[in-house]
């Protein structure tokens, strides 16, 4: 896509892509440049301006000037210097560094680039202003006397989360002296006057932010000015732990640092204060960064129950589980079923192995082509049966950093309109189309975007009858041509000046319908829309959801994208249902009825071994085990144990079921015995990112090839669009599984979410009747949704939605005002 | 001193007097001698009497050099560092900790531990603050470090007891409200130096 090119940075060459921000280059080879407000990812903010540099000559801002070919960089001189002194001591007026209390404690930027920059007096002074701290949100703090308004929590807010939550607003602070501009260095001022006129405060014009309270925000951050309400004052970040590990709520598997140390005085037991992450790198969600106490405490080993779980697994016939489990232990899973006969069930994983040996056999290879790390680098994407702010959080962010950072465009295809995603661009269109309809979603795709060439002629011909045109009118703007006469009143003669004067004109065109649009609930102008979509695009990307798992034609599906990744020169990736879905889908071979005598791990079963702390043998939660996460990104991650454990886990049940290893890690390299997986020790799996942020942690499967075979989806069929009144199986935002249900500051219930219209009209209580079994749930409005779909949490494995749902997402069910 | 005396390099025989002391004895009648010679000679009355007098003095006189400890006490350095005060505020009374934990942090026999909360006047409120006497090497870091002087070394040096917790809370070690106006300030470690005001540049204030 782009070119290398070579930029000289203080006099020594080194090579970077064309079209790079300087700071990023320099970044990327270990030199040095301050910079406060930018984040690598994120639009150049411009609100510190401490990155200024020299090239060819010029001052320019190292964070928005992009490198040529052969440039030469100072980064810093006499004149520079003096600067970025000026402007950090701005930034310490009204703001002492001797702060003795502060939740940043030393971590804080604001005192790391006032001795990088080597401020030893203050020439400024301004009166202060009374800044008082609120709470944002049940989880937002935000204390306006220590923020230095940097503005990086708006621009991650906007341009990675898409929640656009936050905003500059007034300070009420005094104005600058006019003296001030000519005796003080001009960058320093500029900055200063916008310093002295804001603060942050809610985008939505009241005191509380509407956002998915992700937290990234708080991360950002580079000084204590916001902090999350549960951890304000708490602990200095000095006396943590940082645990490296990877988050275990959503497929994702974000790189997170757990951070402990003992409660309290009274309480010795390590504890995790707070979720940290690579800020830079990857964003995490509301889950990820506050769903962490999902512990399960014991004291010691209960042998009775072990010896029951034994017998419980010598007995049973079937093993139920989900995906929140680690690659090892879904490999000790499948050697019990190599060995002993066991049938495995996991409703969640079933369905996406299921689709991923669909997609396999058209396409030759065992995964989807590409991730959501290659994805976030196109400029066209598409989202086909995701519900992207619920389903995935990265796979959002991603659709979203696509629409600001890339100039990009989106279509989001999905029978429940979602106000945020259509909020991500200008360029967002999507359609809310009746449910059942994917595949017509699918053919649309091929349609718009098909290297013809590359298609069957059955297919291009298929494609064709949806084709037709119509005539219509339309109001043209015509440039048109008129001649004046003028006198010129200096000389008195006249001239003839001719200009062009816009016109409307009617006209009459034909144009180009296509049928699917229509069906697909797509606007008239559709046509016209996505030409305009469709300019300066490049780099094409489909994000596969869930919906296409569980539709009753999941093979044709399947094989319309792999017929997409394909003849559409568009890179796929699918979103695997929960935490390790993929990994389960790739190492066990799963049944798919429960039968017989069941153990359920975290599930229900007759015998449960639970990591929740209510099953007959307790196990470790993820946040206690060592292991490997297969991820989103088709990556295979470590984490590690953050809390101690003093149970039996698996690999005890293993070993007295004579199959075991000394240890759960010496798993991992056995993991290679299934294809894509490589046999690295645990111990050897790195767990971190480069400076360019390279992901530098585990290793990426192998997309490992497979005999092909031919592939010629079926036409669609509208038999099985469903109506009336409908269900869909779909968690709140920061809700992923009974493990962030536990968490204490993820607040969201199992409760049944409708668009604000519906929820007023189903009332508080409503019971639902899905057929076998009835449900009762108290109604939450979730003004981003729209329409008459209501959501269905199935984040609680006791209620065992999955099985009500049985291989559907969507249902028709009835819904009764309690 | 005259230059000649530099240049008697012979310091084995400069200025010492030699004493008369006789060989021991080496036979049995020898020795027996000197037993008696030294008894009756009364060279022990010498000393004796020294102590005699002084015993005189503080029995008639009411002069005694030592005094009736634990009864009484010698008064101490203000830099000793001995357990430590937490100080108030002279102003509001309120206690000067702001919970930084720095003290906590420097400690290097870490013994210090304290819980934080954020309190309803958005500040950083001490919930719980311990220090363990046990492991405490009484070295005055924390005193040191102690952005605020809210933690000093006081005088309290007698650290004898059944329970060594029964010093170590925050409560303890707080001046009493009531004898707020005789809390002093420390001139140990950590204090400010006389010419604090000399040795720094003054941050310019708009007010």
């Amino acid at each position: 896509m782009s070119n290398e090119i070579t930029i000289k940075i203080d006099g020594v060459e080194y090579k970077t892509q064309e079209g790079e921000y300087i700071l990023n280059a320099a970044r990327a080879n270990n030199i040095f440049v301050p910079a406060i407000c930018y984040l690598t990812r994120c639009s150049p903010t411009l609100a510190c301006r401490i990155c200024l540099v020299e090239a060819d000559g010029k001052r320019v801002y190292a964070c928005n000037a992009k490198a040529k070919d052969g440039m030469e960089v100072t980064t810093s001189t006499e004149e520079i210097l003096e600067e970025r002194r000026a402007i950090m001591e701005v930034y310490d007026v009204n703001h002492p560094l001797q702060c003795g209390v502060c939740d940043q404690s030393g971590e804080c930027e604001l005192q790391n680039y006032t001795l990088e920059l080597a401020v030893d007096s203050q020439s400024y002074m301004i009166p202060d202003t009374k800044r008082e701290s609120v709470d944002w949100s049940s989880i937002l703090h935000y204390d306006a006397g220590l923020c230095i308004v940097c503005e990086r929590c708006v621009t991650v807010c906007k341009d990675m989360m898409g929640d656009a939550a936050i905003k500059t607003g007034p300070r009420g602070g005094e104005k600058l002296g006019k003296e001030l501009k000519d005796s003080m260095p001009k960058d320093a001022y500029a900055m200063w006057n916008k310093l002295q006129k804001s603060v942050i405060i809610p985008s939505n014009g009241t005191a509380e932010t509407n956002c998915s309270d992700c937290g990234e925000c708080i991360a950002v951050c580079p000084v204590g000015a916001l902090v999350s309400r549960d951890f304000v004052y708490t602990t200095n970040a000095w006396d943590l732990k940082r645990i490296p590990a990877t988050c275990a709520h959503c497929s994702s598997g974000c790189q997170i640092y757990y951070e402990t140390k003992p409660a309290s005085i009274e309480d010795n037991t390590e504890k995790i204060f707070r979720v940290t992450n690579e800020w830079n790198y990857v964003s995490l969600c509301g889950a990820g960064r506050f769903g962490y106490d999902f512990e399960n405490r014991v004291n010691g080993k209960d042998e009775i129950a072990f010896n029951n779980a034994v017998d419980a697994l010598t007995k049973a016939d079937t093993i139920r589980f989900n995906s929140l489990i680690s690659n090892e232990e879904a490999l000790m899973l499948q050697t019990l079923k190599e060995k002993y006969g066991k049938k495995l069930v996991n409703s969640d994983a079933y369905a996406f192995q299921k689709f991923l040996k669909y997609y396999g056999k058209p396409s030759g290879h065992l995964l989807y082509g590409s991730d959501f790390k290659e994805i976030m680098t196109t400029d066209f994407v598409i989202s086909v049966g995701a519900s992207l702010r619920n389903d995935n959080p990265n796979a959002r962010y991603a659709f979203n950093n696509i629409q600001k950072m890339n100039k990009g465009a989106g279509l989001y295809f999905h029978p429940i309109a979602d106000s945020l995603i259509a909020d991500m661009g200008k360029n967002v269109v999507s359609f809310t189309h009746k449910v059942g309809l994917e595949e017509a979603a699918l053919y649309l795709i091929l349609d718009l975007f098909a290297d013809k060439e590359k298609l069957e002629e059955s297919t291009k011909s298929y494609l064709d009858s949806f084709h037709f045109t119509e005539t219509i009118t339309i109001k043209e703007k015509v440039m048109e041509t008129v001649t004046e006469t003028v006198v010129d009143e200096a000389t008195g003669e006249s001239k003839e000046v001719s200009k062009k004067v816009p016109k409307m004109v009617e006209k009459e065109v034909e144009v180009e319908r296509n049928s699917l649009v229509t069906l697909l609930g797509g606007n008239d102008k559709f046509a016209e829309t996505f030409e305009k979509m469709m300019k300066k695009k490049e780099s094409f990307s489909l994000i596969v959801g869930e919906d296409l798992y569980y539709h009753p034609k999941a093979e044709n599906l399947a094989h319309l994208v792999a017929l997409i990744e394909k003849s559409c020169n568009m890179k796929v990736a699918m979103i695997p249902p929960k935490t390790n879905s993929l990994g389960v889908a790739l190492l066990c071979e799963l049944d798919e009825k429960v039968e017989g005598y069941t153990v359920g791990y975290n599930e229900n079963g007759d015998f449960r071994l639970s990591a929740l702390g209510d099953g007959d043998l307790d196990m470790p939660a993820m946040n206690q085990q060592e292991g490997t996460l297969t991820n989103m990104h088709k990556r295979v991650t470590p984490t590690n144990a953050a809390l101690e454990y003093e149970g039996y886990e698996l690999n005890d049940l293993m070993n007295a079921l004579e199959c075991g290893e000394l240890l759960t890690i010496d798993w991992t390299p056995r993991l290679a015995s299934k294809r894509g997986f490589q046999a690295l020790a645990f111990d050897d799996l790195p767990n971190g990112y480069t400076n360019e942020g390279q992901e530098n942690r585990g290793y990426l499967l192998k997309n490992l090839g497979r005999r092909s075979g031919k592939n010629e989806p079926k036409p669609f069929s509208e038999k099985f669009v469903i109506e009336g009144e409908i269900a869909y199986r779909c968690n709140p935002q920061r809700q992923f599984n009974d493990f962030s249900d536990k968490a204490h500051q993820i607040f969201e219930t199992f409760s049944l979410s409708a668009s604000t219209a519906k929820a007023k009209a189903l009332g508080e209580k409503v019971e639902v009747d899905f057929g076998k079994s009835t449900l009762l749930f108290d109604v939450v409005a979730d003004e981003r949704m729209e329409g008459d779909i209501v959501s269905i949490p199935d984040f609680k494995s006791a209620n065992d939605i999955y099985t009500l749902f049985g291989s559907d997402r969507y249902k028709t069910v009835t819904i009764r005002k309690v | 001193m005259s230059l000649e005396e530099f240049k008697n390099r012979n310091t084995g025989q400069q200025s010492y007097k030699m004493l008369d002391i006789k060989h021991t004895p080496q036979s049995g009648i020898g020795k027996f001698g000197q037993v008696v010679e030294r008894t009756v000679k009364g060279e022990l009355f010498v000393g004796l009497w020294v102590t005699l007098r002084e015993m005189g003095n503080a029995l008639f006189k009411d002069n005694m050099h030592t005094i009736k400890y634990p009864l009484e006490k010698l008064p101490i350095s203000p830099r000793y560092r001995a357990i430590h005060d937490m100080l108030r505020l002279l102003e509001s009374g309120h206690y000067r900790c702001i919970g930084c934990g720095l003290c906590e942090k420097i400690c290097i026999s870490d013994c210090i531990k304290m819980d934080t909360k954020y309190d309803e006047n958005q500040r950083k409120e001490v919930t719980e603050y311990t220090i363990n006497f046990g492991r405490c090497i009484f070295c005055g870091y924390c005193a040191e470090v102690c952005p605020e002087l809210a933690i000093v070394h006081g005088g309290r040096y007698e650290t004898a007891s059944e329970q060594r917790a029964s010093f170590s809370l925050f409560e303890d070690m707080l001046t009493p409200i009531d004898a707020l106006k005789q809390q002093k300030e420390y001139d140990g470690f950590g204090a400010v130096s006389p010419n604090a005001d000399d040795t720094i540049k003054q941050t310019p204030l708009a007010y």
